[in-house]
């Protein structure tokens, strides 16, 4: 299935170059892929998975192991940010 | 220097400079800057009084922190009754004024009366002088500053002053010091512009003293640069990406307010955000972000100092606009970019740069271009009336009313009244974004529940300065909250806006709490100023702070029915995005928020509380 993988901020480095400039990658993952299945198979660092949205909505870290994906699902991952 | 225990007064009318006291009775119980000054104004003026009339004073305040070397000691406050919102004023700005000021030998500044004509009042250290600034009147802030550094023989005069937003009286307009630092909320430009005092240019050789433990105030301030440092927000996060790093999280959050909130997500937010900053431009190879700046004894760092595109059509023909400069915050790119549709991230930098060149407030100017083109688009307003096209999503519109406005031209001077009266103007008040006559920042009340209730109840009118719920709701500091829900909203509002009172009368930065907690606060206060200054005495100073200032709003004439949203907030649901279908729940807070506080049902502090705080 297909799903979109936004990375911003530190993470954008984590994408391919040509992706770099929309934060925006297109992927066909396995169909029993997890929030955190999709974190590891991208080899992002730990500590650099702070906040997670899918579909705009927030995953605490303890929902990330168990939150199937969808097909069409938005997965969007900052690092620890803060402004105002 | 914890306080100098000197104020000085500037009677406009009489053309006097004097020194009296600091009241220490007060400081005690106010500690300085916003609390402090609030305590000076409220006892001073009469809460009905005209903002714009030479009854009204404007306080120029630091806190005991100012100064120091604790980090991001460098704030100063402008308190005073704001002619956009008709309630009290506090705007917080860094810099190096404020720092410069302390170093002069004052606490603070309280101005009152007007001058007959254009003046600037000239510290340095205890010399305080109102000379003629006939000269000045009509140039911008850059012009000013540069002019008063020369006249001065000078460069490191720190000068806080207004530009032709301010002396047309511009209801949003804003002190800038230091170029492009700005005491940007609630029209205090304009307080100072009736005023005629064009600036506050200080020099303070006297540097830091009075601290009241310096052994115990140089350890609290050092382990506090070691947390700031070693947190990944305030470490690495804010220095490298700025305030505008919010602008693509709260845009996939559905809680970006686009064009005048009819949206909720807006498709040209990544074009106009950190990451696209960072970028390098095709037309000239360069990124438009130059580095980040610090104000004083900032260790964070998170201001952006960024570079236009010399070909953009709003500076082709303008080589003046071509250096680096500062901005854009996320607050002044969602209100010059999203609120209005528009995605080009150099013409907000042009509107930003013309905002603090000419001292505006860009949330304020910026939304109520939003509100504008709602009402051209609806038909309401035409192309003749405003002397061009203003559809949404026009930068050409957005560049050209950001000039007309700072100038005074043309439908400027209609623009210069704020979103609240051009609404009202045309028959439309239920499409001005507002609160108490203010306009929003940049998070939509619908979609973060907690920040509807900050807005509903902020003493200054809609902002996200006084309870940043924000921190909670979106970043989960110092817990994660459901930003939908309402449960535990009002509590946990009541705590962030009496801890920031706090911050904000300390000399601090409000941003450091991001990693800071009154465990790293309070002792740098208990070792710099002399009294009991223990985590509770602070807090409950803080809700002291709150409830004068409300008391003073009440005496200015709001009641409960102020405490509210636009109808457009509590009626229509988000259309789109994480947040759809929703809509502010105002009620399901609001009464467990005036029963924390010791508020009656009406809104109003009672006798119990106010005893209990010794107002």
């Amino acid at each position: 299935m297909q799903v979109t993988l936004k990375l911003y901020a530190f993470l954008t480095d984590y994408l391919p170059a040509d992706a770099r400039r929309s934060n925006t990658l297109a992927l066909e993952i396995p169909d029993e892929s997890t929030v955190s299945s999709l974190i590891a198979a991208r080899a992002l660092p730990p500590r650099l998975v702070h906040l997670v949205l899918l579909n705009g909505q927030f995953v605490p870290p303890g929902q990330r192991d168990a939150r199937r994906l969808c097909a069409g699902d938005v997965l969007a991952i900052w690092p620890p940010i803060a402004g105002g | 220097m914890a306080w100098t225990r000197k104020i000085l007064r500037i009677n406009l009318t009489q053309g006097t400079c004097s020194s009296e006291a600091l009241n220490m009775e007060w400081a005690a119980q106010y500690l300085g800057q916003r609390g402090l000054a609030s305590r000076y104004l409220v006892s001073e003026i009469d809460p009905g009084v005209d903002p714009l009339s030479p009854e009204n004073k404007i306080i120029y305040a630091t806190g005991p922190l100012t100064g120091t070397m604790a980090s991001t000691g460098g704030r100063y406050s402008v308190v005073t009754k704001g002619p956009l919102t008709g309630v009290i004023a506090c705007s917080n700005s860094g810099g190096f004024f404020g720092a410069e000021l302390k170093f002069a030998g004052w606490d603070m500044i309280i101005v009152e009366g007007r001058s007959p004509k254009p003046v600037y009042l000239h510290i340095e250290n205890e010399l305080a002088e109102l000379l003629p600034a006939d000269d000045l009147w009509g140039t911008t802030v850059w012009a000013t500053e540069a002019a008063l550094k020369k006249r001065h023989q000078d460069p490191l005069l720190r000068v806080s002053s207004i530009g032709r937003a301010g002396e047309n009286q511009v209801l949003f307009a804003a002190i800038v010091n230091d170029l492009h630092r700005a005491a940007g909320r609630s029209g205090v430009g304009a307080v100072m512009g009736s005023k005629n005092l064009k600036a506050i240019a200080v020099r303070g050789t006297r540097g830091v003293g009075n601290i009241a433990d310096p052994r115990a105030f140089m350890a609290a301030a050092t382990a506090g640069k070691k947390v700031l440092a070693e947190n990944a927000v305030t470490g690495q996060g804010l220095p490298t990406y700025g305030t505008q790093v919010l602008m693509n999280v709260i845009n996939e959050m559905g809680a970006l307010p686009t064009r005048n909130h009819r949206d909720v997500e807006f498709e040209g937010a990544r074009k106009i955000s950190a990451e696209a900053m960072h970028e390098k431009r095709a037309t000239d190879g360069r990124a438009h972000l130059v580095t980040n700046q610090a104000c004083f004894g900032c260790t964070i760092a998170c201001g952006r100092i960024s570079r236009i595109d010399e070909t953009h059509f709003s500076v082709e023909t303008k080589p003046e606009y071509w250096g680096a400069s500062g901005g854009l915050e996320y607050e002044a790119a969602w209100a010059l970019g999203s609120a209005n549709g528009v995605d080009d991230l150099e013409a907000l930098q042009f509107a930003n740069l013309l905002c603090n060149e000419d001292g505006m407030d860009p949330i304020s100017f910026g939304a109520t271009i939003g509100a504008l083109m709602e009402l051209y688009d609806l038909g309401i307003v035409s192309k003749e009336e405003i002397g061009l096209e203003a559809p949404f999503g026009s930068a050409e519109a957005l560049c050209k009313l950001a000039e007309m406005t700072a100038r005074g031209e043309g439908f400027g001077k209609t623009i210069g009244l704020g979103s609240k009266r051009l609404c009202e103007k045309y028959g439309k008040p239920e499409l001005s974004m507002t609160v108490k006559g203010q306009e929003f920042p940049a998070y939509d009340g619908r979609a973060l529940q907690g920040m509807g209730l900050a807005y509903a109840t902020s003493n200054r009118g809609a902002c996200h300065l006084r309870g940043y719920m924000v921190s909670s709701e979106v970043f989960g500091i110092p817990v994660k909250t459901d930003p939908r829900e309402t449960a535990g909203k009002a509590e946990m509002l009541k705590a962030f806006q009496d801890a920031t009172a706090v911050v904000d009368s300390s000399g601090l930065c409000v941003f450091t709490t991001f990693a800071w907690t009154m465990n790293d606060i309070q002792p740098q206060i208990q070792a710099a100023c002399e009294g009991d200054w223990s985590q509770d005495s602070l807090l409950q100073m803080g809700e002291r702070i709150w409830n004068l200032e409300r008391d003073f709003n009440l005496a200015a004439g709001i009641t409960a029915k102020d405490d509210t949203l636009p109808p457009r907030l509590l009626n229509e649901p988000c259309k789109t995005g994480g947040s759809k279908g929703m809509v502010a729940e105002i009620g399901k807070m609001l009464p467990e928020y005036y029963s924390l506080r010791g508020w009656t049902p009406e809104g109003v502090p009672t006798a119990a509380t106010r005893s209990r705080l010794g107002l």
